[in-house]
């Protein structure tokens, strides 16, 4: 009988959930389709993948792959652009339990959000036969993924270390150099970046600027610390750890002293800038290579390149591939994403998209790559050693949303001009107010 | 009386029900996914619930009401939601009604603009306000272009307040005018051709004409058209959600509407029960919006019917 009554209660809160969702959201339908409706008719089966961003797998041609491979399984993937939005669409549908689909991305950001409050809502992989899959990964990218009961919820796709990607053709024009080794020397420190950036801005084209954004180079700086948000303790602190605090305020210094070309990350104004010239060099995770790749199109081939990044080696995003519960294919889906996350599959990915493996067998077979598209650069070697030196990161419930308040006051410091004491006081407000 | 009785055929209970069934399907949906999930929200607002945690709910009472009243991004999306409102009503109304006092004259081609009218109605809202978002953009928008060829520098229409706030109304203006036209235009044509004959033979001029019949047999419909929007414009979403594609409505939350921020509390930050009491004040106050707008116009017909 309790059962019963508790299974009741719990058909009356999702349907809850979902008349809600009805209520406040009835202005704004979402795209996705239904639950994996392929079904299994004649033994063909249909998994849906749902992502973010660029994986790449389409466009490296992994999916007719394993297709052919595979020739009862076909895959249909969905992605949103922005992973915020995603982020929101994938919690509203594991509240309602209706539009999941096979196999879901997640973020670095949010795996700490699912370990620790929604293991109950992924398949445990382990159960699938991950857990001899373990040996393949490096130790952080597979333990951020386990919840602390032992249950594995995703298995590691890339990992984000991160660079410089520049436009060697403008720094031309302005008659700064453009090897990118006597860059990465001469802006090893971020002082030295914005020096050069002022160098840049005083030669430059007048609408041409010396990086996209703040916010990407607050991102990217914050890469290089090992704690940010929270301590290892799942403590609160990025309101008084001072590696956030410096980040914060170079970031505010190449925004006063109009470095930036005040871009907000993930619009279309941003995307169209990549082809424009709008700026010189932009803070770039491995998997940055394929969005440029994507925005700036077949033209920018031959003028992008890729530096080490100043400051020392960081790492920025990665993601991990779940399977939810409720999932009708969860053994078909488990294989799926077995073999996309393998040796071979990563490597492929890096080579074409530049997504940076987490398989420690992939990491060692790419480390000749070049990539003809970056002015042949010797990104294996370059993301290679950031990959090696960058810190192990304490991950947070809320890191994405702690990061989007200060990111929103950084673009008030940079479109606004706002000062930065009350532009801080703005994100520690927007902290407060969103995890309240 | 007994004669009319007995002559009169027997209803059947079949007759007694049929009306009932015949209304009852709107019932049905309108208690299932109006009536309930406004219970609902109401039920929700009381507690603390997080979206990724919807099964523990912890009672807060009217906590949910008090911290909106004490929030400033609460007050903040309430002003703007007033500002957007009214610079995208009031000329969306009067544009209309210009709009349909021209259409309603004999004119060539006649089917063929109303038709065009209510073309920005039927496109959607993300397509409509990707495209403005175009032209509002500060590098290489359309409008800034334009502004620059008489020599005004470029703005950046979306992190100012009031800039921000006239762009969104645009795209509101530009979606909605033909549709109020249209209703405007119906409005017209019901109103007897003889008065304006009669108003043409006292020699009215078509302005007089204007004034003094089309505007008095129109106001019912000026009612509806206003009450409408008011509900529309109170609950403004979709323009300022995309206009930037971010939830807090820019970056200073400079045009963040009550209905974003009921979302970025639900959907940004997964906190439904704080969201559910936005959706009831929100809810209150177009009741309250609807209330002073059909008193006002009350005691307009009053005053004029006792000035008669």
């Amino acid at each position: 009988m309790p059962i019963a009554r508790a299974a009741v209660r719990r058909a009356v809160t999702r349907l809850g959930a979902v008349a809600l969702a009805g209520a406040l959201l009835a202005a704004c339908g979402s795209g996705s389709s239904g639950n994996s409706a392929g079904g299994t008719d004649g033994g063909k089966v249909t998994l849906t993948v749902d992502l973010f961003g660029t994986f790449g797998y389409k466009e490296a041609g992994l999916y007719k792959e394993y297709e052919k491979l595979h020739p009862n399984i076909t895959i249909k993937e969905t992605t949103t652009e922005n992973e915020a939005d995603y982020w929101k669409a994938l919690q509203t549908h594991l509240a309602g339990g209706g539009g999941l689909a096979d196999v879901q991305g997640i973020e670095v950001g949010r795996i700490a959000a699912v370990t620790q409050q929604q293991a109950d809502k992924f398949e445990d992989l382990n159960s699938l036969g991950a857990s001899s899959l373990k040996a393949d990964f490096s130790a952080a990218k597979w333990s951020a993924a386990t919840a602390s009961d032992g249950r594995t919820l995703g298995l590691g796709t890339d990992i984000g270390p991160e660079a410089m990607c520049f436009r060697s053709d403008l720094l031309k024009q302005a008659g700064l150099p453009t090897d990118r080794e006597t860059l990465a020397k001469s802006w090893s420190t971020w002082d030295g970046y914005l020096a050069l950036g002022k160098q840049y801005r005083a030669k430059a084209p007048a609408k041409s600027y010396w990086t996209d954004s703040v916010a990407s180079l607050y991102s990217v700086m914050n890469g290089q610390q090992k704690e940010r948000y929270y301590d290892a303790s799942g403590k609160l602190i990025y309101a008084s750890n001072p590696a956030v605090k410096t980040s914060w305020d170079t970031s505010v210094q190449a925004a006063q002293d109009g470095l930036s070309a005040k871009l907000a990350e993930w619009t279309p104004a941003w995307n169209q800038a990549f082809s424009s010239g709008s700026f010189a060099t932009i803070a770039c995770p491995a998997w940055m290579l394929g969005y440029i790749k994507g925005q700036a199109g077949a033209t920018g081939k031959g003028k992008w390149d890729v530096a080490t990044l100043p400051g020392g080696a960081g790492n920025w995003g990665g993601s991990y591939l779940s399977i939810p519960k409720g999932s009708a294919h969860a053994k078909e889906a488990f294989a799926l994403i077995k073999w996309l996350t393998a040796k071979e599959q990563q490597a492929k990915l890096f080579k074409k998209q530049g997504s940076f493996p987490s398989n420690l067998g992939a990491i060692d077979a790419v480390k000749d790559v070049t990539d003809p598209y970056f002015s042949n650069a010797p990104i294996g070697q370059i993301f290679g050693a950031a990959a090696e030196q960058s810190p192990v990161q304490v991950l947070g419930v809320q890191d994405g949303d702690v990061n989007t308040q200060i990111t929103n006051a950084l673009g008030e410091v940079e479109r606004k001009g706002v000062s930065s004491a009350t532009a801080w006081s703005h994100a520690e407000a927007g902290v407060k107010n969103a995890l309240g | 009386m007994t004669t009319l009785a007995v002559s009169r055929p027997r209803r059947g209970i079949a007759q007694t029900i049929s009306p009932y069934s015949y209304v009852a399907p709107f019932f049905v949906l309108f208690a299932a996914f109006g009536l309930f999930p406004l219970i609902y929200t109401a039920y929700v607002s009381l507690y603390r619930v997080e979206l990724q945690t919807p099964n523990a709910m912890e009672w807060r009472g009217f906590g949910n009401y008090t911290a909106l009243f004490a929030d400033d991004y609460f007050w903040t999306a309430l002003r703007n939601t007033f500002t957007i409102g009214v610079i995208s009503t009031v000329p969306q109304l009067l544009m209309a009604l210009g709009l349909a006092h021209l259409l309603n004259y004999k004119l060539r081609g006649r089917t063929f603009f109303r038709v065009a009218m209510l073309l920005p109605y039927a496109t959607s809202v993300a397509a409509a306000t990707l495209v403005f978002a175009q032209l509002f953009g500060r590098d290489f928008g359309l409008i800034n272009w334009l502004l620059s060829l008489i020599g005004v520098s470029p703005v950046d229409w979306q992190s100012g307040t009031w800039t921000s706030q006239i762009a969104v109304s645009t795209i509101v203006v530009w979606r909605w005018t033909g549709y109020n036209a249209l209703i405007y235009l119906a409005g017209m044509q019901s109103i007897p051709a003889d008065l304006y004959e009669a108003a043409e033979l006292d020699g009215a001029s078509r302005w007089k004409q204007f004034l003094h019949v089309t505007l008095p047999g129109l106001r019912p419909t000026v009612l509806f058209t206003v009450v409408v929007s008011t509900i529309g414009a109170t609950q403004l979403f979709g323009e300022p959600l995309l206009f930037e594609g971010s939830i807090t409505g820019g970056i200073s939350h400079q045009y963040q509407t009550l209905g974003l921020y009921m979302y970025e509390q639900g959907w940004g930050y997964f906190h439904l029960g704080r969201a559910a009491a936005i959706a009831w004040v929100m809810f209150v106050l177009i009741v309250l919006l609807v209330v002073v707008n059909s008193a006002i116009a009350r005691r307009r017909i009053r005053k004029e019917a006792s000035a008669r």
